[in-house]
């Protein structure tokens, strides 16, 4: 068993890596997405909606495929941590601009009105006034989507990146042991997103306390 | 795109086989999921604890994982599955763990008043579960069922890594014998969309008739 542990135990950097890249680069795209929506002009929003149904009812696998053999093995080499990244943050930022979305809605009307009655300039109202209320509204179902992320890193395995399930599928091709290896393999991703849930809680319990003082 | 002529005849056996996986996973991981939830919501100890064990390993593993453990792992313990059976068994057990859950807040919602009043009428348990606490909790959980039925649909490409041919399995071969990935996949990607976004649509309908109706 500690073997297989040392086996696997080589593909978490992978899988640490994809899932963190793919939620940052989610989070950043998820921003103007969930602006366009939020606060664009009809024409603006449609599109932004479009955009978002359309990435959500595609499933991640065949997103990972359009970018890695439909656009990377064109002009374009991607390797497979790139492909993997990029499909995969496609997909978060359609989910996350939803978040955003939600707890811009979550803002009660008022706050703007006093932050323009205050004569603060448009930028100034996001910055200071929104995006501070809106961060305890969204960082809970973030933390939820990154762990949905973290479990659907393992497709990545499907296009050939070295991740948890990439190195035991390997092993237990070698090993026939499939039972006691890809059970070790759920543990770890369940162990892997402890510390999400985690953080989570912590930076929701001092969000709270801030606002509340 | 004219390629797209060639190819949608082709894919069209893939889209049956992943429509049949689906309510395969459906048929089979519902009633698993209602047992599921009495179980986790029930007063025996023992059982709510292996029943919340289950459902939380359920959704805590990658899909991927458990349709590897099932087609990979079951022969460790002498137990060979086709691959459509082991994709079916697979999505059958993500199926059960997501939707107890989604049961269980149908059960939890329906106001404990009408359990009360029920056993003020004096009915049996048998008769307050299936006349008063289901056919609310059922209205309840309709929506939410139909958004897991979406996600299970785009869960079944997952079987491709078991070389199940289902849609996504057909536009990736098509597209390594013509070297037309992108159209091929674009495709069966569009095949995906236009399932999921109609069943989204009846999602959002169910759920405006589910609130009228109260």
């Amino acid at each position: 068993m500690l073997h297989y542990l040392s086996v696997l135990a080589n593909g978490i950097g992978q899988t640490v890596a994809i899932t963190v890249t793919s939620f940052v680069v989610g989070a950043v795209l998820g921003l103007p997405l969930a602006l366009m929506r939020y606060a664009g002009p009809l024409p603006v929003r449609v599109i932004g909606g479009a955009v978002v149904e359309t990435v959500r009812a595609i499933p991640p696998i065949v997103w990972l495929f359009i970018v890695f053999y439909g656009i990377g093995s064109g002009s374009v080499q991607l390797s497979t941590f790139a492909a993997a990244v990029i499909g995969l943050g496609i997909i978060a930022a359609a989910y996350l601009s939803e978040i955003y979305r939600a707890g811009l809605k979550a803002v009660a009307q008022g706050q703007w009105e006093a932050a323009q009655a205050l004569g603060l300039p448009r930028l100034a109202i996001y910055r200071k006034v929104i995006f501070p209320q809106m961060l305890g509204v969204v960082i809970p179902p973030s933390a939820t989507y990154a762990i949905g992320l973290l479990k659907d890193s393992a497709i990545a395995s499907i296009i050939g990146a070295t991740d948890i399930t990439f190195y035991a599928t390997q092993e237990t091709q070698a090993t026939l042991q499939g039972l006691s290896i890809f059970g070790l393999a759920a543990l770890l991703y369940i162990a892997l997103s402890i510390p999400i849930a985690a953080t989570s809680r912590i930076t929701d319990r001092k969000l709270t306390e801030r606002l509340a003082r | 795109m004219s390629s797209w002529n060639e190819f949608f005849p082709q894919f069209l056996p893939g889209l049956w086989v992943t429509l049949k996986l689906t309510c395969g996973g459906l048929l089979f991981g519902l009633p698993l999921g209602v047992v599921l939830a009495v179980v986790t919501t029930s007063s025996w100890r023992l059982a709510k604890w292996a029943g919340i064990a289950i459902v939380e390993l359920g959704r805590g593993t990658p899909g991927l994982i458990v349709l590897y453990l099932v087609y990979y792992g079951l022969p460790q313990a002498g137990l060979t599955l086709r691959d459509v059976t082991a994709a079916t068994v697979a999505l059958s057990f993500t199926t059960s763990a997501y939707t107890s859950e989604i049961f269980r807040a149908g059960l939890v919602a329906v106001p404990q008043g009408q359990r009360e009043a029920s056993r003020a009428l004096g009915l049996t348990p048998w008769k307050e579960l299936r006349l008063v606490v289901l056919p609310q909790a059922l209205r309840i959980v309709i929506p939410p069922l139909i958004g897991f039925a979406i996600i299970l649909y785009q869960g079944t490409s997952l079987a491709f890594a078991i070389s199940v041919p289902e849609l996504l399995s057909r536009a990736y071969n098509a597209g390594s014998i013509t070297f037309q990935y992108g159209s091929a996949l674009a495709l069966a990607g569009l095949m995906y969309a236009v399932v999921s976004l109609s069943a989204t649509g009846l999602a959002g309908w169910t759920r405006s008739r589910a609130i009228t109706s109260h």
